[in-house]
């Protein structure tokens, strides 16, 4: 272990911290942009530092800013400790379980071999599962201390939840696990690489469509969004599990349903879809074509910057007069910056064709652009998150019962069985 | 026993995925429908753009005047009888005009208190007070300053002709 080692430890953890608590400032705009679309409504759209207002994304520093000076009230008769361990649990388990997922390949660095995860262990299936039960800690432990009835029902309707569901969940993804033959999440990434009947990439959601359904339905009831947000429930318990919190410990609660969405997605990415694989351009094929994929990219850029750029001046036209301040003239800065932008990108993609490329670029370029799919593709997943939120009503408690008992787990079976036989008749 | 027959078949119900779809086909084209035009949605843009007020609507009170400016009121306290909640506080003074004898000296009339029934206006025999003045929003920084007197209520316009014609349909009866 030398400093490069370390570096590279402390790099890697630097960047899924960061990358997890960006995300929810992202997802809390999504969300509320989202439903406003949905419900044919504008959305956050006034709040502002100068003439910035990015669609809305400033009302979240707002909020944030908020939630950090609101006052902190502990109600007397709680049962202090677990009441202020609660909400660190919570925080706790949703960042450490993204500790396990690959975001991009393996990468040789000066012949040493650099994985970009933060845990490789080979039990990575198992570490998330070992993890992702110990949430149920925090639910439980909000619940019970708060010594009040609405949290405690919160409480229990919650651990009932994630108890069901966790064992579909698990079941489910065995299935994986027999056709790779480990738990290991990059092994599996990099055979998803491969195409399926040379046309489709092999993602395993084509492979294990059944098992792709279970594994997304329990990461929702996983991480207590809608339809299976019983635990909140809150138009029949108040808050539910929360209500006796306030300022940032209920926004521990709040952050940390965001990362677990971030989390869940990452997972679901990773064993469904194809991780930071990009459809049929694998890693060899990135580093070798490095030049001409750049350059394609470099034009597709150019073109939607400069897309980008002719609509916002439009839209900057229309609506010219309509805050009657600095606000006015966001849509012709960032139409002025995005149009630069692309010319930008046209200059580069003329230079590059006279030079060659430096040897340690294409390594690069395939990390980032493998960076990139992960987090275009998490955003993704991210987002169907928001929408069935936003579309489905919630479950009533026996329903949700039954779905997870009676439904999905025989399905997992089933799937299980059904598995097994293809690999042993097929080979 | 009266059987009830569902038109729709249960299994198809039961097994939640196709119905799950159709609801995310739902909304989702709500949502790709109104990203690419904000413009047709059925909202009103609230501080900047205001939705018109229908006629006949009761807004804050005002005090009609002669043609001299003095008040039309005669502080006969009909108004101040009429009133449900007790909100109009006159005070009448002697004048010297002989026709009409008295006027309001004090016309407060505290806005936290009143209703918005309009029966001082029914109850007024000499058409001086209104509520044709087309305010609905009375904002303010402390409750003191919801107590409007008789020269702020003369002050007041009557709502003008133009506003009356704006569109008052419901945003939503214009939304396709």
């Amino acid at each position: 272990m030398d400093l490069l080692d370390f570096g590279i430890i402390f790099a890697r953890a630097i960047f899924v911290i960061v990358f997890c608590l960006t995300m929810v400032p992202v997802l809390i705009w999504l969300e509320r942009k989202g439903a406003a679309l949905i419900q044919d409504r504008i959305g956050p759209n006034r709040t502002s530092i100068g003439f910035l207002r990015l669609g809305g994304l400033i009302q979240i520093i707002a909020d944030a800013v908020k939630i950090f000076f609101k006052e902190d009230v502990t109600p007397g008769t709680v049962h202090k400790f677990y009441f202020y361990l609660a909400p660190f649990i919570a925080g706790f388990v949703s960042l450490s379980t993204f500790a396990v997922i690959p975001f991009a390949d393996n990468l040789k660095i000066g012949g040493k071999l650099v994985h970009m995860q933060v845990l490789n262990i080979d039990a990575g299936l198992l570490y998330f599962f070992a993890i992702v039960s110990l949430s149920v800690y925090s639910v439980v432990l909000a619940g019970w201390s708060s010594n009040s009835k609405f949290p405690l029902l919160g409480g229990i309707r919650a651990s009932a939840q994630m108890i069901s569901y966790e064992i579909p969940m698990g079941l489910s993804v065995i299935g994986l696990m027999m056709i790779y033959g480990s738990p290991h999440l990059n092994d599996m990434v990099q055979r998803q690489g491969e195409l399926l009947w040379g046309f489709l990439p092999r993602w395993n959601v084509f492979l294990q469509p059944v098992a792709a359904m279970i594994f997304i339905i329990c990461a929702f009831a996983e991480t207590n969004r809608n339809p299976f947000d019983l635990a909140e429930g809150e138009s029949e318990l108040v808050g539910g599990f929360h209500t006796e919190y306030s300022s940032m410990k209920f926004g521990l609660f709040f952050m940390a349903e965001y990362i677990s969405m971030v989390v869940s997605s990452g997972f679901i990415v990773t064993l469904f879809f194809g991780g930071w694989q990009i459809p049929f351009l694998t890693t060899e094929l990135l580093t070798n074509y490095a030049k001409p994929i750049i350059q394609i990219s470099l034009v597709l850029a150019s073109l939607i910057s400069f897309y980008i750029c002719t609509n916002l001046y439009t839209y900057h036209k229309v609506h010219k007069n309509r805050w009657k301040d600095s606000r006015d003239y966001e849509g012709l800065i960032f139409s002025v910056i995005t149009g630069i932008a692309s010319i930008i990108m046209l200059v580069v993609l003329v230079l590059m064709s006279y030079i060659d490329l430096p040897t340690w670029l294409p390594p690069v370029f395939t990390l980032l652009a493998q960076v990139a799919s992960f987090v275009i593709k998490v955003f993704l997943m991210c987002w169907v998150f928001v929408w069935v939120r936003w579309t489905l009503p919630r479950f009533r408690y026996d329903q949700l019962m039954n779905l997870g008992w009676k439904s999905l787990l025989p399905l997992a079976l089933l799937n299980i069985f059904v598995t097994g036989a293809v690999i042993l008749f097929l080979g | 026993m009266i059987k009830v027959s569902r038109d729709v078949s249960e299994l198809k119900e039961d097994i939640y995925i196709i119905e799950i779809m159709k609801g995310l086909g739902v909304t989702i084209g709500h949502m790709f429908k109104n990203m690419f035009d904000l413009s047709k949605l059925p909202v009103i843009d609230y501080p900047n753009q205001e939705k018109g007020i229908p006629e006949g609507y009761r807004g804050k009170h005002r005090l009609t005047q002669r043609e001299n400016g003095d008040p039309k009121c005669v502080a006969c306290m009909m108004c101040a009888t009429a009133c449900p909640a007790d909100c109009i506080h006159i005070e009448a003074a002697e004048t010297s005009n002989n026709a009409i004898e008295k006027y309001p000296n004090r016309f407060d009339i505290d806005l936290l208190e009143c209703v918005f029934c309009g029966m001082c206006v029914e109850a007024c025999p000499v058409d001086a007070i209104r509520m044709d003045s087309g305010i609905y929003s009375m904002v303010d920084f402390n409750r003191r300053d919801f107590v409007v007197t008789k020269n702020e209520l003369l002050a007041i316009k009557p709502q003008l002709e133009s506003t009356k014609a704006l569109d008052i349909r419901h945003p939503m009866q214009k939304y396709k």
